[in-house]
């Protein structure tokens, strides 16, 4: 007929039925997981005090805060006028500065300490089982407290300003990064390592001519991933008084100072696009180099 | 690496961060830290309980909703989907933009327009997490096999039926692993934005901090730790059977 022949009936049935059967099992389970993360849905919006009546009424004002984000006092729009738009430039400019050195020396002293912490967490290099169990709860805990929650404490223990920003930087940055050190580090070659502790090397130089020239291109490539993020967070930060353009932020955002708020959200925008671009560019020519070598 | 040591060492000039004022600072933080022993409720327990949830259903509800709108943003946003270039960029571009801006300030854009509450904080993880998952899906749907595509589009199956049967199958296991994932930072992003009034337990810990009542900020602190740890161990399972069944 066709070139190729049908099975008959009697066996075609039972492949059918198996067929039928075993779409129907799955369209139960993927039913019944529907009906399921619905139920959470619906049972959150109630949590989470959804008005959806509410957003309809107000959603027109959503539009029209961006309308006036890009209107000056005079009422004229932003880009007519860029000098009085950009009046506060030099202020916010140190302030954005401000921000860079904060997640920049955050990260910097983050990825320090994230380096310690990792080598002390990895199951294959570390000096003891127990200093090990305890790296991986201080790296645990410093990775899931918030570095905002971290910088509220510090703000009352270190004073308003960068400081307290800093080390709340440094501290989330140390857990991430040392949690990703550790796994890096536990699969590496151990044949470097073996070959410096058979010519008597100390743990030391075990790790700094074993371990380290190993992974150093892969750590910088995460740690400036990390310094992307923390870019990020910086500018928030200052929402709780930790220094940077986050202060000035927030202060514009909560007296309704439309122009200066999309003014220094455009600066922050430009500024963490261009940080973004460079770092992936770097990334790339670092893990070249790495296969290359 | 000259320069970059000079850059810290000129940052820690002009951050103006000097070892007596941390050393200064750590002294005050061991006072802190004494008096946060022992961790209370302060008889709010159930209060706190109930932010709790409120923080959760926050985080819920925000990945679902930018889940639904990511969506169809992660299908424009493929190469392999629509082959108009423009559309692709412009797509990418305005992704960029949204996930540049973070959660907080979504928070504050929302609060003004639907009022001080957790709804705000809905809004304002959807809006900042749409971008990274719909840029993710995209990339997903990007790296997808050709093969079934063909295949549908061989049996006569529409533009439409090829996304149905020969992509859909081969990303949904992805998208909900991701999904899961991006519940899991949602929490943590959740317990934040309520120090803005978006809602949930931060409102409660960011007013326990303000009046110094350290025994009850470490006793929140210690709730959310232990509910993080909670999903991570529930998502990790369940991640795990969601991969495992596209193995099968």
């Amino acid at each position: 007929m066709h070139g190729f022949t049908m099975l008959p009936q009697s066996q075609l049935r039972p492949l059918l039925d198996a067929y039928a059967h075993a779409v129907a099992t799955r369209r139960r389970i993927v039913l019944a997981g529907a009906v399921l993360v619905l139920a959470a849905a619906a049972l959150s919006a109630v949590g989470a005090e959804v008005r959806p009546h509410v957003f309809w009424a107000n959603l027109g004002n959503f539009g029209s805060y961006f309308d006036r984000l890009t209107q000056l006092d005079t009422g004229a729009r932003v880009w007519a006028d860029p000098v009085s738009w950009y009046w506060g430039l030099r202020r916010w400019s140190v302030q954005l500065g401000q921000t860079l050195l904060i997640a920049y020396v955050g990260t910097v002293t983050g990825a320090a300490l994230g380096l310690a912490g990792g080598v002390l967490a990895s199951r294959n290099v570390t000096p003891f089982r127990a200093l090990r169990f305890a790296a991986v709860r201080v790296l645990e805990f410093a990775r899931t407290v918030p570095d905002l929650v971290f910088a509220l404490v510090f703000v009352v223990a270190f004073g308003l300003g960068p400081l307290a920003g800093v080390l709340a930087i440094t501290l989330h940055t140390a857990g991430t990064l040392g949690k990703l050190f550790a796994e890096v580090i536990e699969n590496i070659d151990m044949k470097p390592v073996e070959g410096v502790q058979a010519t008597g090397g100390a743990w030391l130089s075990q790790i700094r001519f074993g371990v380290l020239p190993q992974v150093l291109s892969n750590f910088a490539s995460y740690g400036l991933l990390r310094f992307e993020v923390n870019v990020r967070g910086a500018a928030v930060i200052g929402f709780v008084g930790a220094g940077g353009i986050g202060q000035e932020l927030i202060v514009a955002i909560r007296r309704f100072y439309y122009s200066d708020v999309s003014a220094m959200l455009l600066m922050l925008l430009v500024c963490v696009m261009a940080i973004d671009l460079a770092s992936e560019r770097l990334r790339s020519r670092l893990l070249a180099g790495d296969h290359g070598a | 690496m000259a320069a970059a040591l000079a850059v810290y060492a000129a940052g820690l000039m002009m951050l103006d961060i000097s070892p007596t004022r941390v050393w200064h600072g750590l002294g005050q933080l061991g006072t802190i830290a004494g008096l946060m022993l022992p961790p209370s409720a302060g008889g709010h327990f159930l209060l706190y309980l109930d932010a709790l949830g409120q923080t959760l259903s926050i985080a819920f509800l925000g990945t679902m909703l930018a889940a639904g709108v990511a969506l169809p943003f992660g299908f424009l946003a493929a190469r392999n989907v629509v082959a108009n270039r423009m559309v692709h960029v412009l797509a990418r571009r305005s992704l960029d933009t949204v996930r540049s801006i973070d959660v907080l300030v979504w928070a504050l854009i929302w609060i003004n327009v639907v009022g001080l509450g957790p709804f705000a904080g809905v809004l304002a993880i959807a809006s900042s997490d749409c971008g990274s998952l719909a840029k993710l899906m995209s990339e997903a749907i990007e790296t997808a096999d050709r093969k079934p595509v063909e295949g549908v589009l061989a049996s006569g199956g529409g533009r439409l039926m090829t996304i149905r049967f020969g992509l859909v199958p081969q990303v949904l296991p992805i998208f909900a692993s991701q999904l899961l994932y991006f519940f899991e930072s949602n929490t943590r992003s959740a317990t934040i934005i309520g120090i803005v009034g978006a809602g949930g337990i931060g409102l409660h810990l960011y007013e326990q901090m303000r009046v110094l009542e350290w025994q009850e900020v470490a006793f929140l602190i210690l709730m959310v730790l232990a509910t993080v740890a909670a999903i991570d161990v529930v998502s990790r399972r369940l991640r795990l059977a969601i991969i495992g069944r596209r193995g099968a």
